[in-house]
């Protein structure tokens, strides 16, 4: 898995060009990348696109078009004009537009495009069409731009429910089992949460570090500059001074 | 005159202008119908209408395209960047083209539009919405580069950016929207209604660009500061028992030059503190500054206290951000015979 950054959209065209590498090499590994509707706006977008395209990179680029941006819905990125899978055509690639909630049929276009990428066809882009139920963020509140009943009334479901109903009609589940799954998750849950907890809380009214704070400085480069391990050096006196304990 | 926090004031100058000329418009992400993440475009839509206040799509590349071609039209946008760390996409548009069009026409096109966002640290905000990205600039001909400590100078400032035909690069402290920060974190926060300076006139009035404010008087020490390192500068001295001279920049670009040189002129000592990353950061430039025109009175070098060369942390957030420590080291290296 590769990083991302708030700024939005800037793993789209790195993702192609991972991509690129793999063909360049004649290894056999595919990229996949995943951006919201409203990102699409972004001009890395449309540069991913472009280069994926002309490169026939062996990528999938997912468009996870959840109707919202904060509090701008898909519109405001041009999704009432046209759904997101056809901007594909646009850029001479095959776009897919699936119910985002249906696990199998996302897992089915994921299938194809990946098969499809696997054999040196190219690159295909995939609208995930689904709903975002709660808000942005925990800062966010989204009863300030839409009704409140908004995430309730999707008619596409939940996709976690729907395919464990599924599997119950199929006779592969059941709701004995679901429950001991249930409760064994919340347990993992809590007890990884327990466990980081006593790693360290990051707290905003103390200097408590969780970790050693000289490696602050670890990563900006492969090696140490001389300006950056005199500055390391400078902000462990600093930590010395106040905290009496080196801050580590 | 009405007691506001710096959100209500920058919001009353989104107002107060709006009602004065017709031709300021307002867009950006979210900061239409909903006013912005951080409030300051509330009810303006409501008020002005969606031509004049809109949403925009997530592209700050098109955000400041667009804007720039509102302002040659005749408008006067302020453009909002949702954080200064998104900033980038549009960095093109506003270097090669906000910054030059004037330039290269002749005066025949000019670029009359506020670039607006909210910057810096002390919110544990990390990588992604704590940067201080002044400094880039700053370092570029043909831009304006504006912040605010305190209410009272973020609604005349605002007001005084969008009546100026140049474009402006209006950054807006985050750290201090609600309340002042003087870098003690563990200290209980305080909203901006116990300071004097959320005493905020009603109607239209403007802080001059490219002139700073004296904010405290001092015979030891010059202190050049923007931002939320105002307050913390002051918090910072008071601690160190240091009768410091703490100006507030303001503008750091075209930056008040006389106040600063008639300053370092008195005390002979200067430290400059920021946020931002220390190399290349305003610091460097207001030291060459600083040098050049008080070399013959300064008792001591020129001091930076900043922050580090790295990304920035989000766990370390209080030992990257330039506090009282920090501050108190380069007061006392300053102070040094």
């Amino acid at each position: 898995f590769f990083s991302i950054s708030g700024n939005l959209a800037t793993q789209v065209p790195q993702a192609v060009g991972w991509a690129m590498a793999s063909a360049i090499k004649g290894d056999s590994r595919i990229a996949a990348a995943w951006i919201g509707d409203g990102s699409t706006a972004e001009g890395d977008f449309h540069a991913a696109c472009t280069f994926a395209g002309v490169y026939r990179a062996p990528v999938i680029l997912n468009v996870v078009n959840n109707q919202w941006a904060i509090s701008s819905f898909s519109g405001i990125a041009g999704g009432q004009l046209t759904t997101f899978a056809a901007r594909a055509i646009g850029y001479g690639i095959p776009g897919l537009r699936v119910d985002g909630n249906d696990p199998l049929a996302v897992y089915a276009a994921t299938q194809w495009a990946a098969d499809r990428a696997r054999h040196n066809l190219g690159p295909t882009l995939i609208e995930m069409f689904t709903y975002r139920k709660e808000g942005h963020s925990t800062s966010d509140d989204p009863t300030g731009y839409r009704p409140k009943e908004a995430g309730s009334k999707w008619p596409l479901g939940d996709p976690i429910d729907r395919l464990r109903q599924h599997l119950v009609a199929l006779g592969e589940w059941d709701d004995t089992r679901q429950a001991e799954m249930d409760e064994a998750i919340d347990g993992e849950v809590l007890a990884a949460q327990k466990e980081s907890r006593q790693q360290g809380v990051l707290r905003a009214a103390t200097i408590d570090f969780p970790q050693d704070v000289r490696t602050m400085f670890d990563d900006v480069y492969a090696e140490l500059p001389w300006h950056l391990r005199e500055q390391q050096a400078e902000m462990v006196a600093e930590l010395d001074t106040k905290l009496g304990k080196g801050g580590r | 005159m009405t007691i506001r926090n710096m959100i209500e004031a920058l919001n009353d100058a989104h107002h107060v202008m709006m009602e004065r000329d017709e031709n300021v418009v307002v867009m950006g992400e979210d900061a239409g119908y909903f006013g912005g993440v951080f409030r300051v475009t509330a009810g303006l839509q409501k008020k002005f209408g969606k031509q004049r206040v809109f949403d925009t799509p997530i592209s700050e590349n098109g955000i400041m395209a667009t804007a720039i071609g509102m302002a040659t039209y005749g408008l006067r946008p302020v453009a909002e960047i949702q954080f200064a760390d998104y900033i980038y996409p549009g960095f093109d548009q506003i270097v090669s083209e906000a910054a030059k069009i004037r330039y290269r026409t002749a005066g025949e096109w000019f670029v009359p539009m506020v670039i607006r966002s909210p910057y810096g640290g002390g919110i544990f905000g990390g990588q992604t919405h704590s940067q201080s990205p002044e400094a880039l600039f700053a370092h570029v001909a043909g831009l304006k580069v504006v912040i605010p400590s305190n209410p009272h100078d973020a609604k005349g400032l605002l007001i005084a950016a969008i009546e100026d035909d140049d474009p402006v690069v209006f950054f807006e402290p985050k750290r201090i929207y609600n309340g002042p920060f003087d870098g003690f974190f563990d200290r209980p926060v305080t909203p901006w209604s116990k300071h004097p300076d959320a005493e905020v006139p009603d109607g239209h009035y403007a802080v001059p660009i490219g002139k700073a404010r004296i904010v405290r008087e001092g015979p030891e020490l010059t202190i050049l500061a923007y931002g939320t390192m105002v307050h913390v500068a002051l918090a910072a001295a008071e601690a160190a028992g240091v009768d410091a001279e703490v100006i507030d920049l303001r503008t750091i670009v075209p930056v008040d030059i006389e106040t600063i040189e008639e300053s370092v002129k008195k005390t002979g000592r200067c430290v400059v503190v920021h946020e931002a990353t220390r190399t290349s950061g305003f610091g460097a430039e207001l030291a060459a500054l600083v040098q050049e025109r008080c070399f013959y009175h300064l008792e001591a070098p020129v001091v930076r206290a900043t922050g580090w060369d790295t990304p920035y942390p989000h766990s370390l957030e209080w030992a990257y951000f330039p506090g009282p420590v920090r501050l108190g080291n380069a007061f006392k290296k300053a102070l040094e015979d």
